[in-house]
């Protein structure tokens, strides 16, 4: 056989020293896997379970290399790489050939080809659109909230909120009372500022009673909850208080109605128009102000 | 001799069976060229055997079912009581109350962060030594595919528990998936089943893709991987004695036999005890996912950081036509900068022999320095890919060095821009100097020339060149 690898260098006769080590590296990786076994019965505890294994394979690594480097033969090895014989372009003709003569005598090859095509084409169809079972379109779905009029805003915990309860500088998250609370639209951040500073849209005016505002706490980049709030403590000295969302930190100024500032989003939160019932809790006073979370194509700015 | 005759009798027992003596044969005296940067790919391979061998004992004791939620009473205190679905509630059992369940978990999520390691440095290993021309091409696609296989196979994994972390990945994976132009919104409910969080059919859907779909489809793709290696044989380095027509190393029987066990042994003992010893994804600290809930600092698996860095830096850039938003924010970092990575990853083995003219075969492998262009090209855009890494981690920069976040993203977005061109330069200038004076850092002086012998050329081989 020509293919026979030649040898360039062998090198036979164990070292008997390595050939103990060898064996004594055995007897251990035996005896640590042992022990994993009696203690994930007796004693299952993650560490020593980890370090019986571990060391049982360690023990195994070291017993194969010490046996390959000093023990079995070594060799050195030359193989000739028949670098024609992987593609001879006489096999490839044969092959072709081989191919086109299944197709002698066919007469309307064209005509077989496209009814061929409609065939895959029908096949592709049929098994590709049983994937829409998967799912229902997303259709107005970001554009519903369970926010109403008058619907009251209560902590995860199911307690109303008070309009009161809530300082300047503070941050709450918030869901419609008796929604469900899995449904994109339904988490709302409560944050407070000094009215003063406010600078909504003229349309909002009254939509943030005592300077107490709301918005969908979920972010309009990628859907992930908005949990900071930045809240100066000198506003000389740093910027004012913006929402910010913890995944990619997009920022939010909320005086101007959570305008993003900073970050990747480009959209606003949506903002929940508030109102302070009677009986001093925080109600909706209207549905939410627009899309909510990530945007796609029927999303609107 | 009686063990001879021994050895004679099974192996004429199998063959009798099978007729595969003479490929058996053939393959114990396969040869393996010896370079430790080989070892690489096997070590992905080796990690693989790891995930598969723990993952089906997790899989025996972990359920998908986000469907409904269950009320918390086991031994962990601090979650006495809680809400958690079904799927957060089994991955907290089968790490406190199943006998070496931590232990398996803790490993798999090791090997998972390994294996992708491995995949990547090996991929680079392959690119700087050009062993994708001719005629493995092939062999190349297959590793990117299992690149891109590993990653999303690694999300869907870590995806599965319902934690807080999850949760808040899948929310991303969600916006990314609403980003695609026009097509965005059906695909997203098409995939959750409805609008993000959906009915309860997620984490069901990503089981079946991370326990079947994905590793059947991964072990098909080592399996032609590995067979083309061998169809090709191995490259090797140039070298006295080692030309493109031949290969030298260690033939398989015993010799890389025992030693690619040993790095077998050698991978999962390190996973082994990494799972056992050092903590990783504590569920229980993050607690599960709620939509409302989000935490400061968090981070995914290292293979993902490159797309939350994507993701970051991206300037607040939205395509609007006729009031729709045609292209959304997140396209930009995770959809076009992983497409333009891995597009140039598959189209690279077509794109250079156009680009050098030389489609010629190759066998033995490049110095990374032999082709400046191609090494100045491939540390530019590693670079650039590196950087994006690097700013997906800004918030834990500023956490650890108190770097402003803000300013951070600003540098990086500048750096991203500026750094590749100056790494090309100097990357090109460095090759071709090292080129010309032949200079081998940390190998000693510049090398010599070895006559060979008219007898035999065997003495040339072990020694240094």
């Amino acid at each position: 056989m020509t293919d026979e690898p030649r040898v360039a260098e062998r090198r036979a006769g164990a070292d008997p020293r390595a050939e103990l080590a060898v064996a004594v590296l055995l007897v251990v990786a035996g005896l640590a896997a042992a022990a994993f076994a009696v203690l994930i019965v007796a004693h299952p505890q993650t560490q020593l379970l980890g370090a019986t294994l571990g060391g049982a394979l360690a023990c195994l690594a070291a017993a194969a290399i010490l046996a390959a480097k000093r023990v079995v033969v070594r060799e050195v090895a030359v193989e000739d790489r028949h670098r024609e014989e992987t593609a001879r372009p006489e096999d490839d003709e044969a092959l072709a050939a081989e191919l086109r003569r299944g197709g002698d005598g066919i007469t309307r090859r064209r005509a077989l080809g496209a009814a061929a095509g409609v065939a895959g084409a029908g096949l592709v169809g049929a098994l590709v659109v049983p994937v829409t079972a998967l799912g229902p379109g997303l259709g107005d779905a970001p554009n519903q909230t369970p926010w109403r009029r008058g619907r009251r805003l209560v902590t995860t915990d199911g307690e109303a909120l008070r309009a009161d309860a809530i300082e300047i500088g503070s941050f709450a998250s918030a869901l419609p009372e008796g929604a469900d609370k899995r449904e994109l639209g339904s988490p709302v951040v409560v944050v407070r500022v000094d009215p003063r500073t406010l600078r909504l849209p003229r349309a909002r005016r009254g939509w943030a009673p005592m300077g107490i505002l709301a918005f969908s706490q979920i972010c309009t980049h990628a859907g992930c909850a908005v949990t900071l709030f930045r809240y100066p403590v000198d506003e000389q000295l740093s910027k004012g208080p913006a929402l910010v969302c913890p995944c990619h930190y997009s920022t939010f100024d909320v005086r101007h109605a959570a305008k993003p500032v900073f970050g990747p989003a480009a959209r606003p939160l949506a903002q929940l128009p508030l109102a302070v019932a009677p009986d001093g809790t925080l109600v909706a006073a209207g549905p939410l102000s627009g899309s909510v979370g990530p945007a796609w194509w029927s999303v609107k700015r | 001799m009686s063990g001879l005759e021994r050895e004679a009798d099974v192996v004429a027992a199998i063959d009798r069976r099978l007729g595969a003596g003479r490929v058996a044969r053939k393959a114990l005296r396969y040869v393996f060229p010896d370079h430790w940067s080989f070892m690489l790919g096997e070590i992905a391979l080796y990690a693989f055997l790891v995930l598969v061998a723990t993952g089906v004992y997790l899989a025996l004791f972990f359920s998908p079912d986000v469907s409904g939620t269950v009320v918390y009473h086991g031994p962990l205190q601090t979650l006495q009581g809680a809400e958690m679905t079904r799927a957060f509630r089994s991955t907290l059992d089968l790490s406190t109350t199943v006998p070496g369940g931590l232990l398996m978990r803790q490993t798999h999520h090791w090997a998972a962060l390994v294996f992708v390691a491995a995949m990547v440095v090996h991929l680079l290993r392959v690119f700087f030594t050009a062993a994708y021309r001719r005629p493995r091409e092939l062999t190349w696609l297959l590793g990117v595919g299992l690149l891109a296989a590993g990653v999303l196979e690694g999300f869907a994994g870590y995806s599965l528990p319902d934690d807080l972390l999850s949760g808040m990945g899948l929310a991303i994976a969600y916006g990314v998936a609403l980003s695609i132009p026009l097509l965005g919104g059906s695909i997203g409910a098409l995939v959750w089943g409805g609008q993000f969080p959906g009915p309860g059919v997620i984490e069901s859907r990503l089981y079946i893709l991370h326990v079947f779909v994905l590793p059947a489809v991964m072990a098909a793709a080592i399996a032609a991987h590995l067979a083309l290696v061998v169809r090709h044989k191995h490259t090797q380095f140039a070298g006295p004695g080692r030309r493109e027509d031949n290969v030298v190393g260690t033939p398989m029987w015993p010799g890389y036999a025992l030693r690619s066990l040993g790095l077998l042994f050698s991978v999962a003992g390190v996973l082994v005890l990494l799972g056992g010893l050092v903590q990783v994804n504590p569920i229980w600290q993050w607690g599960p996912y709620e939509l409302d809930r989000a935490t400061n600092g968090a981070q995914p698996d290292w293979y993902l950081g490159w797309l939350i860095g994507g993701l970051r830096l991206m300037p607040p850039l939205e395509i609007q036509v006729f009031g729709h938003t045609l292209v959304p924010n997140p396209f930009w970092g995770g959809i076009a900068f992983p497409g333009v990575v891995f597009t140039t990853l598959v189209a690279w083995p077509f794109l250079e022999p156009r680009l050098v003219r030389d489609r010629a075969r190759h066998d033995l492998l490049d110095q990374p320095r032999d082709h400046p262009w191609r090494t100045a090209f491939g540390v530019a855009f590693f670079t650039w890919v590196a950087l994006i890494f690097v700013a997906g981690a800004a918030d834990r920069l500023f956490f650890q060095f108190g770097i402003p976040y803000t300013s951070q993203v600003h540098v990086f977005r500048a750096l991203t821009l500026i750094a590749p061109p100056v790494v090309f330069v100097v990357a090109k200038i460095t090759c071709e100097e090292l080129r010309r004076t032949r200079v081998r850092p940390g190998r000693g002086g510049p090398s010599r020339r070895v006559p060979r012998r008219e007898d035999a050329g065997f003495d040339v081989l072990g020694g240094p060149p």
